[in-house]
C-alpha cells in the first residue's frame, strides 16, 4: 500500500463572491522513498494541495470532499489535535515558499528548531534538542557552530538549508517543498536540489516538490503530476511524461521551457491565461486555451484515465 | 561597417554605504558598494545583447546607467557616437525619445490611477512626439495593435488592475516602444510572469525589435531564455564582465570557470540528462569588499596559483571576438 494516497481531494475557498474552486478531484499516490513533482502555473492549486495535506488551510479554506490516507489513516476526518500531534512535522512536514522570509527574524535558528522539536515531542530535553539541531545542521551542510545565529546572518542558500533542517527535525516520512528553487540564484538552487536528492537517498524520504519550473522536477523527481486550474491533468513517471506528454497543456508547458543546449529556436507558449476559479469554464477547464478543443470538451469534464501502466491523463483526445 | 549604438568604456558605479553618525566619527574610510566596477562593451544596431549573472552581479545597475536613470561614478557612455556620460536633466530629456526601459515587475511599474490609454499617451505628450490629439490617438491605437492588445478600444479605457500580468507587461512594452526608440533596456521582463506566457512576451519583444530595428539590452538571470533571445551575451560577476561573446560561443564553448559553472547549473528539462552532480560551492561574495585579484578565485575550481589572488585578469579577445577575463587564457 502506498505511504500516502490522496483520493478525489476537493478544496474550496469561501469568498464574498462565492467559492473559489481551488482544487477539484485530485488523486495521486506517493510511495516511500519516492519524489513526486507537482507542477503548474500560479493559481492552479498546487500550494492548496500541500496545505490540505497537513490541514493548514487558511480559515476560509475547506476540504469539501475526498480522502487523504496516510499510513492507513484518513487525515481529512482526523480531529485537529490528532493532526497536530501525529501528522504535522512527524509525518509530513512542509518547507514553505520563500526561505528568505519564512524564518522568524527575532529568534536564533537554534531556538526556532528546538521550539518545533519540543512542541511535537515534549519529552525531549533542551540538551538533547540542542544536540539534535547540531546534527541536523551537519546533515544539511551547515556549520554546526552557527546554530545560534539569527536568520539575517545567513545568506539565501543557507536559510533554505536551515528551513530544510527544520523540516527534518521530527523525522518525517514526507517532506513537501513549496517552490524550493524560486528566489535563489541558479548555482545556489542547484546546490539545494543536490542536497534534497542526497537527503532523500540517505533518509529514504518521500518528497513532494511543488514548483512551476518543470526543469527542476526533471532533475530530481521520479514522478510528475501536472495541475491546471485546480484539476490534475496528467500524472506519470518523469521520463515518459517528458518524452511523450499526452495532455495538450503538459505539451505546452514542456515546450515553454527552453533547453539551453539545443539550437536557437523560436520560443513557444500557450495562448491566453488561466481561468478565474470562481467560475471555471464548463467541461474541460483547459478548453478555452486548447488548440485541439472539440465540442465534447466544452460540455463534459474529462476523467483521469490510465492509458499505460502508471500514466494517467484527463483529456478527451486520449483513450476514446 | 556595423553601426554601434551604445558604447560603454570602463563604466563604474559605486554606491556609498550609509553609516550611522558615530561610525562616521570613528571611521575615516567611506565604504562603497561596487555595483558596477569597470565594464566595457558595445551594442550594435538592431542587436539583442544579453547581460546575465546572479543577483548582485551589477546587471540591473548597468542597465539603469545606460538609460541615464542614475549617474555613473566613472567611465564613459557613448550613444550613437555622442558622449552622454554626464548630462544635465535638460540635456537628457530629448534623449529619452531614443532610449527606453521595460522594468521587471509589471504590477509596480504601471501607475494604477492611469488608464492604459493615458499611460501610452504620456510619453508621446511629454516628449512632444505628436502634434495633434488625432495623431496621439492614432499612435496609441497603433501600438496597442502592435502588442496584440486587440481590439484597442477595449483596452484604452482599462486600468492596470483590470489586466492580467501578461497584458500589463504588454502595456509596459508598448510604453517603451511607442516613441520608436533606438535603444531599449529590458530588465528581467518576464521573471514575474507565469511560464506559459513568458515566451509570448519575449516573442513580442523580438518582433518589435525587428520591426523598429531597435538595439536591445536584455538583462536576465535565466540563461536558458537568454540562449533563445540574444545575439551576444556578456556574463557578469561582482560588477565585472567575465566573459563576452556570441550566444553560441558562450553556450557551447564557455571558457571562464564561472560561465562553465553557471551553464552547468542551468536546469535541463530532460530527465535523462541530469546535471547537478558537479556544483561549485558558496555564494556570491559581498560587493562592498570584493576579493582581491580575480573576484571569482574564492569559488574557482580551476584556480591556477597566486596570480589569481593578486592580479586582476583583464578582459581579452581570445579570437573571433570572444572575450574572457581569466588568467588561464591571458598567459
Amino acid at each position: 500500500m502506498a505511504l500516502l494516497s490522496v483520493q478525489n481531494l476537493t478544496t474550496y475557498y469561501k469568498t464574498l463572491r462565492g467559492y473559489v474552486k481551488a482544487v477539484e478531484n485530485v488523486s495521486f499516490d506517493l510511495e516511500k522513498g519516492e519524489a513526486l513533482g507537482l507542477a503548474g502555473e500560479s493559481g492552479c492549486g498546487k500550494t492548496t494541495v500541500a496545505l490540505s495535506l497537513i490541514k493548514l488551510l487558511p480559515s476560509n479554506g475547506e476540504i469539501i470532499r475526498g480522502k487523504i490516507i496516510f499510513k492507513g489513516q484518513d487525515i481529512v476526518s482526523m480531529p485537529e489535535s490528532e493532526v497536530r500531534d501525529k501528522i504535522r512535522w512527524k509525518g509530513i512536514s512542509l518547507i514553505f515558499q520563500g526561505a528568505m522570509n519564512a524564518l522568524n527574524p527575532v529568534y536564533t535558528i537554534e531556538y526556532q528548531i528546538i521550539e518545533a522539536i519540543r512542541a511535537h515531542d515534549p519529552n525531549v530535553s533542551k540538551k538533547e534538542a540542542k544536540e539534535r539541531v547540531r546534527k541536523l545542521f551537519e546533515l544539511v551542510g551547515l556549520d554546526p557552530s552557527r546554530t545560534r545565529n539569527y536568520p539575517h546572518e545567513f545568506s539565501g542558500g543557507m536559510r533554505q538549508r536551515a528551513m530544510i533542517a527544520m523540516a527534518l527535525a521530527c523525522n518525517p516520512d514526507i517532506i513537501i517543498a513549496d517552490e524550493p528553487g524560486t528566489a535563489l540564484d541558479v548555482i545556489v538552487q542547484a546546490q539545494v536540489l543536490k542536497l534534497m536528492k542526497s537527503l532523500k537517498e540517505k533518509l529514504n524520504l518521500s518528497i513532494i516538490m511543488i514548483t512551476h519550473d518543470l526543469s527542476l522536477i526533471s532533475e530530481t523527481c521520479e514522478k510528475l503530476a501536472v495541475m491546471y486550474a485546480g484539476n490534475l491533468v496528467e500524472l506519470g513517471d518523469v521520463v515518459t511524461m517528458f518524452k511523450k506528454p499526452l495532455h495538450p497543456y503538459t505539451q505546452g508547458l514542456i515546450q515553454a521551457f527552453p533547453d539551453i543546449k539545443e539550437k536557437k529556436r523560436k520560443m513557444e507558449s500557450i495562448p491566453g491565461s488561466p481561468p478565474n476559479l470562481l467560475d471555471p469554464p464548463p467541461g474541460c477547464r483547459f478548453h478555452p486555451r486548447c488548440k485541439y478543443a472539440m465540442e465534447v470538451c466544452r460540455k463534459k469534464v474529462p476523467e483521469l484515465k490510465e492509458v499505460e501502466k502508471g500514466h494517467l491523463v484527463a483529456c478527451h483526445l486520449v483513450g476514446g | 561597417m556595423v553601426e554601434t549604438v551604445i558604447n560603454v568604456k570602463n563604466l563604474r558605479k559605486w554606491f556609498p554605504v550609509k553609516m550611522g553618525f558615530l561610525r562616521t566619527l570613528f571611521s575615516r574610510t567611506q565604504l562603497f558598494v561596487k555595483a558596477v566596477d569597470g565594464v566595457s562593451f558595445e551594442i550594435r544596431k538592431g542587436e539583442i545583447f544579453g547581460l546575465a549573472g546572479e543577483s548582485g552581479s551589477g546587471k540591473t545597475t548597468t542597465g539603469r546607467l545606460l538609460v541615464k536613470l542614475i549617474e555613473p561614478t566613472d567611465g564613459k557612455i557613448f550613444f550613437m557616437g555622442k558622449d552622454i556620460t554626464h548630462l544635465t536633466p535638460e540635456q537628457v530629456k530629448p534623449l529619452r525619445r531614443e532610449f527606453q526601459i521595460v522594468f521587471q515587475d509589471p504590477y509596480e511599474s504601471l501607475n494604477p490611477r492611469m488608464t492604459v490609454g493615458d499611460i501610452l499617451a504620456e510619453p508621446l505628450k511629454l516628449l512632444k512626439v505628436v502634434e495633434s490629439e488625432d495623431e496621439l490617438e492614432a499612435k496609441v491605437r497603433e501600438i496597442l495593435e502592435e502588442v496584440q492588445l486587440i481590439p484597442p478600444e477595449e483596452f484604452i479605457f482599462r486600468y492596470p488592475h483590470e489586466l492580467s500580468g501578461g497584458q500589463r507587461q504588454r502595456v509596459a512594452t508598448a510604453r517603451a516602444f511607442v516613441v520608436s526608440p533606438k535603444f531599449v533596456v529590458a530588465d528581467e521582463p518576464v521573471s514575474m510572469l507565469d511560464v506559459s506566457i513568458r515566451a509570448e512576451i519575449l516573442n513580442l519583444m523580438l518582433s518589435l525589435v525587428e520591426k523598429f530595428r531597435t538595439s536591445f539590452l536584455y538583462i536576465t538571470h535565466d540563461l536558458a531564455l537568454a540562449r533563445h533571445m540574444c545575439d551576444r551575451i556578456a556574463i557578469m560577476y561582482l560588477g565585472k564582465i567575465v566573459e563576452m561573446g556570441t550566444t553560441d560561443q558562450i553556450v557551447y564553448e564557455p571558457l571562464h570557470p564561472y560561465t562553465k559553472a553557471l551553464i552547468r547549473a542551468v536546469p535541463v528539462p530532460d530527465p535523462t540528462s541530469r546535471r547537478i552532480e558537479v556544483v561549485i560551492k558558496g555564494e556570491i561574495p559581498s560587493p562592498v569588499n570584493p576579493p582581491p585579484g580575480c573576484r571569482f578565485h574564492t569559488r574557482c575550481q580551476e584556480y591556477i596559483g597566486d596570480i589569481c589572488r593578486t592580479k586582476e585578469p583583464p578582459l581579452i579577445d581570445v579570437g573571433n571576438n570572444h572575450y574572457v577575463a581569466c588568467h588561464k587564457y591571458s598567459g
